[in-house]
């Protein structure tokens, strides 16, 4: 039992919390959270895989440090792309939810667009 | 079992029970709070994996910037929530939770019985570090290495950007984001909004400065500044800019340009694109930091303000 077999099973268990909370959660804020938690997930099996590379005096494999780095950076991009859709589909008055059967309601857009 | 495996299985422990408590809760803002507690914590995962540099930019962007998002977005959608109370069938949530359990299964095995040798590349960045002469494997790697992949990720930002700007209303069309904050003068965010900035503009280019020799970089520097900035907007000090200013156009694009430039140089002066002379690498990548600094804070913080909202004399 190191730290690799530790977190590498917990990365392994946030994946899978976080898929069953992308398709159980009928709310988009709800399932762009399980999204986040599932690609916190991926980031670090990642980090894991790089911790069992640790040579040459470097404690984990830089190439998927930096891969890592990218990616979260790229995932907070999509995440902020993903609230704004949302945040505009609450203005124009839009079902805030992805379930079966909501009715659209006619609610006026404040912004008159 | 030595103390500080026994630290990682509480640690570990304590981040799942967070995981759980994000996906089950009831209510949307209680989620965004267990998942902003979450993101600090996995930042205190990556610094037991030896990944310093990560754990910067994990609590600073997922922590520090994604919970502001979150919770701005939780908040506004407060009054959506009682609405939408539909669960999903009782057969979707348990074929979820078996799907879900698969995977996970999948993935601790593979964690599990994974080769004796495991592969790596750190010689091989050790082994270069003479081309850039930075001490820092990690920006070695981001900035030199594999260049292509940090400059092909400006450009994802300025496609975020443009993404998020399009989605204002007519009226708005080219205006300021976000709503107008009002603060009264003796609050407590004022006092903040006036006394952190300084102080955080020094770190955050610090960090960057450091980034070079030791964890650290452009990345966490710059979410550091575009909080700073997002402060002074909350506390009403500042407004943010009508996204049709040239000039803001201009440092949003600052970063991937010169990345550009320089790489295109590489191609006509040297050997291929983004090759840096080893004489001149080390200035070349500091300027292209110092563009991307500036890109990245205006990029993240812009990208929290979300769509314009207003014309700009509102």
């Amino acid at each position: 039992m190191n730290a690799v077999t530790v977190f590498g099973i917990f990365a392994a268990v946030a994946v899978g919390l976080g898929l069953y909370g992308l398709i159980t959660n009928p709310e988009p804020l709800r399932k762009i959270i399980g999204f986040n938690l599932l690609g916190s997930g991926v980031f670090l099996l990642f980090g894991v895989v790089g911790r069992r590379g640790a040579a040459a005096g470097i404690g984990n494999d830089p190439v998927p440090q930096a891969l890592v780095i990218t990616g979260v950076v790229v995932a907070f991009s999509a995440t902020a792309l993903a609230i704004a859709l949302l945040m505009r589909l609450h203005q124009k008055g839009g079902p805030t939810t992805l379930g079966n059967g909501s009715p659209p309601s006619a609610r006026s857009d404040p912004l008159g667009s | 079992m030595s103390i500080a495996t026994v630290f990682e299985i509480v640690l570990a422990a304590v981040v799942l029970i967070l995981g759980i408590w994000t996906i089950a809760v009831r209510e949307t803002y209680s989620a965004t709070v267990g998942f902003i507690a979450y993101g600090l914590l996995v930042a205190l995962i990556w610094v037991r994996l030896d990944a310093v540099d990560v754990a910067l930019t994990e609590a600073a962007i997922s922590g520090g910037l994604g919970g502001v998002l979150l919770l701005g977005a939780a908040a506004r959608l407060q009054d959506a929530e009682l609405t939408a109370t539909e669960a999903p069938s009782k057969v979707t949530r348990v074929s979820a939770a078996l799907l879900s359990s698969l995977t996970a299964a999948a993935l601790a095995s593979a964690v599990l019985f994974l080769p004796d040798s495991p592969p790596t590349l750190a010689p091989t960045v050790a082994g270069h570090a003479w081309a850039t002469s930075l001490a820092n494997p990690v920006t070695n790697v981001l900035m030199a290495f594999r260049a292509m992949d940090t400059m092909l990720e400006k450009v994802v930002l300025l496609l975020a950007i443009i993404g998020v700007w399009s989605l204002a209303p007519d009226d708005a069309w080219g205006g300021r984001p976000g709503l107008r904050h009002q603060a009264d003068p003796n609050d407590i965010l004022v006092f903040l909004a006036r006394l952190l900035p300084p102080v955080g503009i020094v770190a955050g280019i610090y960090i960057f400065w450091t980034g070079a020799n030791h964890p650290g970089g452009a990345f966490q520097g710059g979410a550091i500044l575009a909080s700073m900035w997002l402060l002074t907007v909350m506390a009403g000090l500042t407004d943010t800019p009508p996204v049709s200013r040239r000039w803001l156009r201009f440092v949003l694009i600052a970063g991937p340009g010169l990345f550009l430039i320089v790489g295109l140089g590489g191609l006509w002066f040297g050997a291929a694109f983004l090759a840096y002379p080893p004489a001149l690498a080390k200035p070349l990548i500091l300027g292209i930091e110092v563009a991307m600094i500036l890109t990245i804070a205006a990029t993240l913080g812009l990208l929290l303000t979300g769509a314009p909202e207003r014309s700009e004399g509102q």
